[in-house]
This record gives structure tokens, C-alpha cells and sequence, in this order.
């Protein structure tokens, strides 16, 4: 069988990795699959190449999977989400200004504290200039993680405080600058933000949802469908360099290839921070560990869950005003494709979840779940406020959300 | 039809404008990237927005153009999207186009042909120039080493050159590297003999 190309389009982002390592560890090519990288700087570049063809496949934020194929904006395009490319992995940098104002310890401390002090300083606020978010696109998970924080600490994101859009490449300048208050986005460029002064870390947005889905691999339903057998094997590699990728050991060298002018650019020791879990949350200061930072690998984190999708259509629906469809939800849902990492793991020993949906949030620690292949366990999967989202009453959720 | 233009590029924001205006599409705003893009395009309420692809600032136009109370409800697009060669070419050749919603197909389908050229032309000037450098620097760097050639083996200079083009022919190198490794054994050797 010849050797299949894929060419897989990026952002300088650490949840880039897997396509990254899984090309220059080999594990690609001993997949007899060619990984041709394709590095972009707006989340807007990287969907345009997918959907015209100039990339196979694409690390690309999940909602925007889903918004693509709900056709929100833009004409719809089938794309299918056939693996995950990590958990969690962003943080919530405030100036360090702002840091001071709201009284941040140089710790990361509790979601619903913070959340209250910031409130009573966006609200006095209201009166003179409204504090500034930046996110990195409209149908962002960091979009979805810190309006649900907002919310749910109660504070209206687009009533009490200003939310806007600028490339994660950009964020760190943007709050350098003082083009906003604080910024939500993905690692190396919240430790960028410290490491050059003028940020302090709020929160990490694994906080806010204990196993937030984050980047995935999207690729149109066409090339899933017409060339199924390399896609399958595309997905054995990216589970190879994930569990590479988990690795202690490893963790100096993925460092140091991601840091690479080709790939992120960035600061090595910024990098291998995000990837050990180690934060550094104040100018100067220490960096702590905070475990499940960046979530890889375990638990079968790759899993593309359909809830998960739900989940985020849910937050579509709520951020966008419109009303709750379920035809809208059951194309959401079937923009995950769990039905294809089964098929591309099985028989590799990797655990395999009986189900293709779960409840999200219900877990206070690690629990069994059922698995077709392999034990599954899975920890604790819980929203910073307690509730618990059912992907089957999508409608009842919305309704209880402040 | 008013069409706002931003690029990073000043030389090929202005290719872009003179063909637009060749074309007799006059109504043409150019965006300062160096102040704030959104302030400026709701101002101008431009019907299209020629944008090239690699503008950082595409994420937040997408959210401006879909939030916009400005502009009537635009949509963010290339073309039509079933006119899937226009689209194909605009990719190729970077540029990217947000186009009011409604604007008809006949319409902007000109602009666009036209902006692809555009691009291509300017990728090709640039293609163009980058050539000429480094021919300048090649023969800068042949000159240089043919005056050490000159000196240290007290020659004349069409005998430097003819050792220079002979050693490249025997390697089969080019005369501009074999200049280059001259120069660089110069300077690291200095004057010994």
C-alpha cells in the first residue's frame, strides 16, 4: 500500500502537539501515513484551508467544527471530528492591573472567590469603561468556558464586561497593550503573558469544566469517507504520540521540538511548563503544580464523546440567542464521530467506551465506565458550580442556566 | 459598489486599488491597519471587504461582520460558495473576501477575479525583486572574491574570474557559492599566507 499524505493544518498552540510529535517521532510513518504540516494564525486561515481543500485535516477548536457544520455564518460544510486532540490545556490571564484590583493570590485560588471579586469590580466599572475580555474566536471553547464562568458567578458577559476576539498568537500583545483587562486562551501564550510581565493567571479553564474537550481533528466528511482506511490509521498515530506525549520522560524533548520556529515559536521552558502542568501564575513567581492542567491521553481522553458535542452546542445555543433545536443538536452530536476511533483502535488495547455519551460533570472522583475493549476509568469530570449536563435534556439544562 | 481593502502589505493594498480602478470601481477605501480596523470599517460601511488571508485580525473581523449592527446582517465568505473554482483560485492566491449578504453573484464575481490577479501580480513582482537581490548580492560577492583571487595570486581580473567559473564548472557548484567560500575562508584565515 502506498504512503498517504495528509496535510494537516495549525496554530502555534501545546494541544497542537500530537500531529506535530506524531510526524517527528515516526509514528506516522510507521503507520505508512505522511503528515505535512500547515501553521496559520487565525482560527479563521485554518478552517479556509480545510474547507477548500488546500488541508486534509485540521487541529482546530471544537466549536468551530460544529458551528461550520450547523452552518452558522457561513454555508454548512460536513466535517468530522474523529478524535480529540486533548482536554483542557487554557487559563484565564487577567492584566496584571486588573489582578491587583480583584486581589488575586499568587496561587490559583477558587473559581466561585474570584469570580465574586471580579464582579463587584466589573460592575463599578460599568460606569466609566467596561472590562475587556479576549477570546480567540466567536465559536471558541475559551469563548464557552469563560462566559460560563461569568454567568455563573453572575456576571452577564455581554451586559456587564466587554468579550472580544483576537488570535491566541495576539493575545499576549493585546493585554500588553491594554486592549483588554484579560484574555482567555490556550498555552504557551497565558505563560508568555506572565513570563513578559504583564499578566497574572486567574484561573486554569480546567477549573471551570474538569474535562473540557478542546482541540479536535476535524476533517471533511468527504475525505473521512473516501479515504476511511488512512484515516484510520492517522488516528493510530495520534494515539501513539499521545501516550508518547504523557510520557514524563518525554516531556523535555516534545518540549523542545514544539518550541521549534516551524511549529510554536515560543519559549522552550514556556512550553514544557504547560506540558508537565506546572504553572507559573505571577511575574517572577514560582510555577505550581496543578494537576490535569492540560489533560492527555488517560481516561481515554481522545475519545470524541457525543455529549461533548451536545455540551457545546448547548452553550451555541444559549451565547447566540437562538432557540434550542433538536435537529440542530443531533447534527451537533454527529459532528463527533466515536464510530471511527472505535474502528481505528480496536484491537490496540486502548480502552474503549461502551457508550458514545455520557453524562458531562456527574463524576466526583474516579469511576468505572463501561468499555468494549480495555478497562476504562474515569475521574472527576466536574463543573466549577456542580451541575451535571444529561445530552439527553438539552432543553431542561438551558432552561436552569442563569 | 464600495470596497474596502486591508492589508498588511501598503505596495499591495495599492496594486489592488489601481486595478480595482482600472476596472471603474472607484468607490475604494483603503484601511489604516495601524489604527483600529473596526472603528474604521463601520465608518466606511464598505459592501465587500477584501481581506488577505494571513491578516491576523481575521478571527476578529469574522466576530465584527457576524455581531455588526453597522453593516445589515453580512455574512463572512468567499464569492458564493458554490462557485467552488472562484473559491479555490482566491485560496491559492490569498486573498479572502467578507461580502454583504444579498450582493449578488454578478456582481462581485469581477471583484474577486480581479483581486485574485491582483494577488498573483504582486506575488510575482515580489518573486521578481527577491530574484534581483540576490543576483545584486551574487555579484557583489563574485567581485569581492575575484580581488582576493586577484591579490593573493597576482592576477588580473579576468583570470580571477576565469579560476573562479573553472573551479564552479569542476564541482558543479554555483560561481556565487564558490565566491562565498572564498570570502568566508578570508575572513576566517585573514592575511596568512
Amino acid at each position: 500500500m502506498s504512503r498517504e499524505t495528509f496535510r494537516i493544518g495549525f496554530l502555534p498552540l501545546v494541544d497542537a502537539a500530537l500531529p506535530i510529535l506524531a510526524r517527528e517521532l515516526g509514528y506516522a510513518a510507521d503507520e505508512n501515513v505522511d503528515i505535512q504540516l500547515v501553521r496559520d494564525m487565525t482560527w479563521a486561515t485554518v478552517r479556509d484551508r480545510l474547507l477548500y481543500g488546500h488541508t486534509d485535516a485540521a487541529h482546530l477548536i471544537a466549536p468551530l467544527a460544529i458551528a461550520t457544520a450547523l452552518g452558522r455564518d457561513r454555508p454548512p460544510v460536513d466535517l468530522a471530528v474523529p478524535f480529540v486532540l486533548g482536554l483542557n490545556g487554557n487559563a484565564v490571564t487577567f492584566s496584571t492591573a486588573l489582578a491587583k484590583e480583584v486581589g488575586l493570590e499568587t496561587t490559583l485560588g477558587d473559581p466561585a472567590a474570584i469570580g465574586e471579586a471580579l464582579r463587584t469590580v466589573a460592575l463599578a466599572r460599568k460606569t466609566s469603561r467596561l472590562l475587556r475580555f479576549g477570546v480567540v474566536h466567536r465559536y471558541s471553547s475559551h469563548n464557552y468556558m469563560l462566559r460560563y464562568w461569568l454567568a455563573g458567578v453572575g456576571i452577564r458577559p455581554d451586559e456587564d464586561v466587554e468579550i472580544i476576539v483576537t488570535s491566541p498568537p495576539f493575545a499576549a500583545d493585546a493585554l500588553a497593550a491594554g486592549e483588554v483587562d484579560g484574555i482567555c486562551v490556550g498555552e504557551p501564550w497565558n505563560s508568555v503573558a506572565v513570563d513578559r510581565g504583564v499578566g497574572h493567571i486567574a484561573l486554569a479553564t480546567a477549573q471551570i469544566w474538569r474535562r473540557g474537550v478542546e482541540k479536535v481533528l476535524a476533517m471533511r466528511t468527504a475525505v473521512a469517507d473516501e479515504r476511511r482506511d488512512a484515516v484510520l490509521a492517522l488516528i493510530r498515530a495520534l494515539h501513539k504520540a499521545a501516550a508518547h506525549f504523557v510520557d514524563p520522560d518525554a516531556a523535555e524533548d516534545c518540549a523542545a521540538i514544539l518550541a521549534r520556529s516551524e511549529y510554536l515559536d515560543a519559549p522552550k521552558d514556556a512550553v514544557l511548563r504547560a506540558i508537565t502542568d506546572h504553572i507559573r501564575i505571577v511575574p517572577g513567581g514560582e510555577p505550581v503544580h496543578y494537576p490535569d492542567f492540560m489533560f492527555q491521553y488517560r481516561e481515554a481522553a481522545n475519545f470524541p464523546w457525543r455529549s461533548q458535542a451536545a455540551w457545546l452546542y448547548s452553550q451555541m445555543t444559549r451565547w447566540d440567542g437562538l432557540s434550542y433545536s433538536p435537529g440542530d443538536a443531533k447534527a451537533a452530536a454527529g459532528v463527533f464521530r466515536p464510530d471511527l476511533y472505535r474502528a481505528a483502535l480496536a484491537g490496540s488495547g486502548a480502552p474503549l467506551p461502551g457508550a458514545s455519551s455520557k453524562l458531562e460533570g456527574g463524576l466526583e472522583g474516579p469511576t468505572g465506565a463501561g468499555s468494549t475493549q480495555g478497562r476504562l476509568m474515569l475521574g472527576s469530570d466536574r463543573f466549577f458550580d456542580g451541575r451535571a449536563f444529561d445530552p439527553d435534556d438539552i432543553e431542561g439544562y438551558l432552561a436552569e442556566l442563569p | 459598489m464600495r470596497i474596502a481593502i486591508i492589508d498588511t502589505s501598503a505596495t499591495r493594498a495599492a496594486i489592488i486599488c489601481e486595478g480595482l480602478r482600472e476596472a471603474g470601481i472607484d468607490d475604494l477605501i483603503l484601511i489604516d491597519t495601524a489604527e483600529p480596523l473596526l472603528r474604521q470599517i463601520e465608518e466606511s460601511r464598505p459592501e465587500v471587504v477584501l481581506v488577505n488571508l494571513e491578516n491576523p485580525s481575521r478571527d476578529m473581523l469574522e466576530d465584527f461582520f457576524a455581531m455588526s449592527r453597522a453593516l445589515a446582517r453580512p455574512i463572512a465568505m468567499f464569492v458564493d460558495q458554490s462557485d467552488a473554482e472562484t473559491t479555490s483560485a482566491a485560496i491559492d492566491a490569498g486573498v479572502s473576501a467578507y461580502v454583504i449578504d444579498g450582493l449578488s453573484k454578478q456582481r462581485i464575481k469581477p471583484v474577486i477575479d480581479l483581486a485574485i490577479r491582483r494577488f498573483q501580480a504582486f506575488s510575482r513582482l515580489q518573486r521578481e525583486l527577491e530574484e534581483a537581490k540576490s543576483a545584486l548580492a551574487d555579484r557583489a560577492a563574485i567581485d569581492r572574491a575575484k580581488a582576493i583571487v586577484m591579490k593573493r595570486r597576482q592576477i588580473d581580473e579576468p583570470a580571477a574570474y576565469a579560476l573562479l567559473r573553472g573551479q564552479a564548472m569542476r564541482t558543479n557548484r554555483r560561481i556565487a557559492d564558490i565566491a562565498e567560500a572564498i570570502i568566508t575562508s578570508e575572513e576566517l584565515m585573514g592575511d596568512q599566507p
